[in-house]
């Protein structure tokens, strides 16, 4: 057998993002010993590129909010497919995470009184985003990974090894878990092989539990804020490993990604220009969205310009402007501008700040937005403005987890982050995803380290020939002489993605994407990988493109089963949301050499919660049954 | 819009390699990183780079562009000529892995030896209450993305693998910085910056500003104030001296120093000498005594003597090497001890303690006195001058304007020369370099 490097851990957290490393703070921090590892090098997850801010109730600035509001609003962003328990715990734990950070170091904006300031941000009642200008994300992976610094340091101190409790393997890519096959039927996790990307030497973990915080799965889509780590791999790992996704057809398309210049195509623009005053208009200069504001939505949306303007300054009397609608919402709405032809010169809409701040406000609140309009498109924001579209942004689809463990259905895996699903149901507000990877990253370490705790003696173990195999089928891809270039099989997956799995779908275009992603299955077995096992980003991509290949399968599957429009699934032919399909998860599970997608039925919402809904509310998204059955409390 | 641009891009590992020749493809908007990206997608798939983000918030695809340290993501295509030859290499002060990849981990290893936030004790989560004036110093170096270009064009260790051991690079003084700065961080980060994390090695000469992406004004806003402020601490013999005489082993003599009668700290610290010879702070009270009572001859003796028992830690003999070579020069001004029988002394120990600070301006005020005594007045000038950009205790400053007038009294700037010692004498009436300074100052016809 080939030299493989061997380690044994408590916990081996796979992502060192948000939800990874608050995960592996958390199992650190039960004593257990525990492994970070990442595709790059510590403290480039994609969480830096997060920008608007932390959604959490503090109630800095407006008093009024609570976890309660912050709850109702995250299950009608989410069109209230979300796990009732998942919104509720995160709407609950998310004001004591971020105040946990700044007890690691993190240094955000501050209210005249000294507290944590919060921003408004789309579909959030109150202001409710803590942040650091327009680098939230960037503040939050470093104030992680200096927390694991200074846990290092500890150990440092009691261990006389700074690595003794908690390593960062960082540039490893995770290709396999390995499971025992003890346990039931399902087999239970003993570790997981990976490679180091320097020098190509494969690595073991032998490990009781695997907490899966890997991200998303944009890099399947051609115009994408995401990083190329974003391959879905921890979607993938799970399926391999006999766990199940969930709701995999929903995918959020920022509204405003940028158009120009065509190299930065999809480069995410914060939500936080709309929050702060930008609004967005078409080709006649006409601010759109005021046509775009659903039914669901009118009370709480502005008629009028002059309302919209007022609300910035007097949020009480006034309603919101509707650029600060859902994401799904105005993703729509632009897209049906640009259709209708009333685009900008590059393809998308104008977001325009320019004429609503002072450049000196600009510049201080949107600092990074202005950097990267100025260096990467050379455009002064703050005297013109922008061109923007929707971009590939989010998977709401995820890891079917237990709520309040992370728990995935293979006995010792786990997930958190946007890996998991169920949190934001069909669509995600803008500021819940960096608050969902502390709350659950948190319960995914704690979790993970009861559930080692519990094994006492019964530790699983690792197969030498599972080990032998994951390897063989890695370094395979070098001896093919198939001669298809992993490069050019991703652009094709990613335009066939783009262009019929899209923000908009019908039927027929989803079917032949699925018979695309077949022959792109087929022929990915032909990839013919040039080099060697060093630091090579050919062969990488051709183990990457598995991932992505398996994932989307799952997305078109699932997307085709769902004949409804619902947040970040939009049918053409069935252009509405159905009460009945409301009540439904799909449930993806591997099934021979593809995926099985079935129906399970929605958690119910506990009476005490429902409560928190008008009845006018919840008739638009129950059946006229469900309706009948509610409380008469339910007023 | 699209043409051909010429490539040279440096292929190879950690024993071997060249730069590899390639013609590809630029369309309009296009970065570097697009081209590197499209060289791997057709001529070199296995070509090495690292990138995440591509847009200028990772700090992933730090690399050099025609010999510039430049993120490869931001660095638009339209910034060179058609017909230029755009060279891309690895970073030159970390060893390369592979291609354009380079192995990081110092950096890693010297983020590992910062001492993390510690924040008060008693202080709990969510109580936290900080104005926003006064998080936003740091703020400015948490945007630091960690590319690490600042490290890479930093000639402390660009070409000197040997500085690496000692000195933490610009990206670790920021952070410093940012602790420094904290409204409630509750470390000493000055001193852990000069005597850990080689401060002192960093001459200013803000190289690692100019490449920051992130315009983090590295060299003005960190580097300068935390030396600045390790001056304030460390450096002035006076702020030393009071930091340093422990209260009870000399009650006596500190009890006199504090109620100005140097005469019996004298008498006080001598007694305890005689029962112990070398007591550090009956030492450091005596010679503080004689300084006051203009002896600088006998208290250049007692620092010899201090500067023996500074024992090897760097902060205290820097301290004693500045102290010793100061009341020296203060004896030959004031005609106590004759220039030529020193000069070897005076020299080697200035030179000691240069090569301990952090920079030249540090010892600014003793190499102006230095050439002051030996009558070199255009730099005592030009040295003089230098020291009041600096912002320094009140009797430092004081001696500082001192040299200055008498320097400038020499060149014939009495207006000048007057002014200075006006200053001086309203900072500090009771200086005792004065009663020298004024004599020499009168042979000059100045005062």
């Amino acid at each position: 057998m080939t030299e493989i490097e061997r380690h044994a851990y408590d916990v081996v957290v796979i992502g060192a993002g948000g939800a990874g490393l608050r995960a592996a703070i958390e199992a650190r921090m039960q004593g257990k010993r525990t492994a970070i590892v990442c595709k790059s090098l510590f403290g480039k997850a994609h969480t830096v590129m997060a920008e608007g801010g932390i959604a959490a109730s503090m109630g800095n600035v407006n008093s009024k909010d609570n976890w309660q509001v912050h709850f109702r609003d995250t299950m009608r962003g989410g069109k209230f497919l979300n796990h009732w328990r998942m919104a509720e715990l995160h709407a609950k734990e998310a004001p004591d995470r971020v105040w946990e950070l700044e007890t690691y170091g993190a240094l955000f904006d501050r209210t005249k009184d000294g507290r944590i300031s919060q921003r408004n941000f789309g579909g959030h009642e109150y202001p409710r985003l803590a942040h650091v200008g327009d680098r939230t994300g960037l503040e939050m992976i470093r104030t992680l990974q200096q927390k694991v610094v200074s846990l290092q340091q500890e150990d440092l101190r009691t261990h006389r090894d700074g690595e003794a409790m908690i390593r960062v393997f960082a540039e490893c890519t995770v290709t396999e878990l390995l499971k025992d096959t003890t346990g039931g039927d399902q087999g239970r996790i003993s570790g997981a092989v990976g490679y180091l990307r320097e020098n190509g030497t494969f690595v073991v973990f032998e490990a009781p539990t695997v907490i899966l915080a890997t991200g998303g799965i944009g890099k399947s889509f051609k115009v994408t804020s995401n990083s190329w780590e974003y391959t879905g791999d921890g979607h993938a790992l799970a399926m391999k490993a006999g766990a199940t996704l969930l709701n995999m057809e929903f995918v959020q398309f920022h509204p405003t990604g940028m158009v120009w210049p065509p190299s930065v195509k999809g480069i995410l623009v914060t939500e936080s220009v709309r929050g702060d005053g930008g609004v967005l208009r078409n080709s006649e200069g006409k601010r759109f969205m005021f046509d775009y504001v659903p039914a669901v939505f009118r009370k709480q949306y502005a008629e009028t310009e002059e309302e919209a303007d007022r609300w910035y300054d007097d949020p009480s009397n006034n309603r919101r402007p509707p650029e600060l609608l859902p994401r799904d919402e105005v993703a729509r709405a632009i897209n049906s501008e640009v259709k209708a032809g009333r685009n900008s010169p590059a393809g998308g809409v104008f977001l325009d700040i320019a004429s609503r701040l002072p450049a000196d406000a600009i510049r201080k609140k949107l600092p990074s937005m202005y950097h990267q309009f100025k260096e990467l498109a050379d455009v002064d924001i703050t005297a013109e403005p922008m061109e923007v579209g929707p971009t590939c942004h989010y998977v709401m689809g995820g890891v079917e987890v237990d709520p309040d463990t992370a728990a995935a259905v293979v006995p010792g895996l786990f997930a958190a982050g946007e890996v998991a699903g169920g949190m934001h149901g069909s669509n995600r507000l803008g500021g819940n995803s960096l608050s969902d990877l502390l709350v659950f990253g948190r319960r995914a370490g704690l979790a993970a380290s009861a559930y080692v705790d519990g094994l006492g003696a019964s530790r699983p173990a690792v197969s030498d020939r599972d080990v032998e195999a994951a390897h063989r089928s890695a370094v395979a891809l070098f001896d093919g002489d198939g001669g298809e270039n992993p490069y050019a099989l991703h652009a094709e997956l990613q335009q066939t993605m783009n262009d019929l799995v899209g923000i908009i779908r019908k039927a027929e275009e989803m079917q032949s994407a699925l018979d695309r992603l077949d022959a792109l299955k087929a022929r990915a077995r032909n990839i013919t990988v040039q080099g060697d096992q060093r630091f090579n980003p050919g062969w990488h991509l051709a183990l990457d493109l598995s991932n992505m290949l398996i994932v989307s399968e799952c997305v078109a599957r699932s997307a085709l089963v769902r004949e409804e429009s619902r947040g970040g699934h939009t049918r053409d032919d069935f252009p509405t949301m159905s009460p009945e399909w409301r009540k439904v998860n799909l449930i993806c599970r591997p099934d021979g050499d593809g995926v099985a997608v079935e129906r399970k039925p929605l958690p119910v919402m506990p009476p005490e919660l429902l409560a928190l809904f008008e009845r006018d509310e919840l008739n638009k998204y129950m059946t006229d049954d469900e309706i009948s059955t509610l409380p008469e409390a339910t007023a | 819009m699209g043409y051909n641009a010429r490539f040279k891009v440096w292929r190879g590992d950690d024993t071997d390699g060249e730069l590899e020749d390639f013609t590809v493809e630029v369309n309009e908007g296009e970065v570097v990183l697009d081209i590197i990206h499209r060289l791997q997608a057709t001529a070199a798939p296995d070509l090495a780079v690292r990138w995440n983000c591509k847009a200028g918030k990772c700090g992933s695809c730090s690399a050099e562009i025609n010999g510039m340290p430049r993120l490869l993501c931001m660095t638009r295509m339209s910034t060179f000529g058609e017909s230029d030859v755009v060279t891309v290499t690895p970073l030159r002060t970390f060893p390369v892995i592979k291609d354009l990849v380079t192995d990081v981990s110092f950096n890693y290893a010297k983020a590992r030896e910062v001492p993390s936030f510690a924040p008060p004790a008693d202080l709990a989560p969510g109580e936290y209450r900080m104005a926003q004036v006064d998080v936003e110093r740091s703020q400015e170096f948490r945007k630091c993305i960690e590319c690490f270009l600042c490290q890479d064009t930093c000639h402390v260790i660009r070409d000197h693998d040997d500085n690496k051991p000692a000195f933490a690079g610009p990206r670790f003084f920021i952070r410093l910085a940012e602790l420094d700065m904290h409204p409630l961080d509750t470390l000493d980060r000055k001193r852990e910056a000069q005597q850990h994390h080689g401060l002192g090695m960093c001459n200013i000469t803000k190289c690692c500003t100019e490449v920051c992406p992130e315009h983090i004004k590295i060299t003005d806003n960190a580097i300068i104030p935390m030396k600045e402020r390790v001056v304030d601490t460390q450096y002035d013999p006076v702020v030393w001296l009071g930091n340093k005489i422990p209260r009870r082993a000399s009650a006596a003599a500190n009890r006199a120093l504090d109620a100005g009668d140097a005469s019996a700290a004298e008498q006080h610290a001598r007694a305890r000498l005689r029962d112990k010879p070398t007591d550090r702070s009956a030492l450091r009270a005596l010679e503080v005594a004689l300084s006051a009572q203009g002896r600088f001859a006998e208290a250049a003796d007692v620092t010899r003597v201090q500067l023996a028992e500074a024992g090897r830690g760097n902060s205290n003999r820097r301290a004693a090497l500045a102290a010793h070579a100061w009341v020296m020069l203060c004896a030959v001004e004031a005609g106590q001890l004759d220039l030529e029988n020193c000069e070897e002394e005076i020299a080697s120990t200035l030179q000691q303690a240069q090569r301990l600070a952090s920079t030249g301006t540090v010892l600014a005020g003793s190499h102006a006195l230095h050439n002051l005594v030996h009558g070199r007045l255009a730099e005592a000038v030009e040295q003089g001058r230098e020291t009041l950009h600096w912002d320094r205790p009140p009797q430092t400053r004081a001696d500082d304007l001192l040299t200055l007038s008498e320097a400038l009294a020499g060149l014939g700037e009495d207006g000048e020369s007057a002014s200075a010692m006006s200053e001086s004498l309203t900072l500090w009436p009771d200086n005792p370099r004065l009663s020298s300074a004024r004599s020499n100052l009168r042979e000059t016809g100045v005062g």
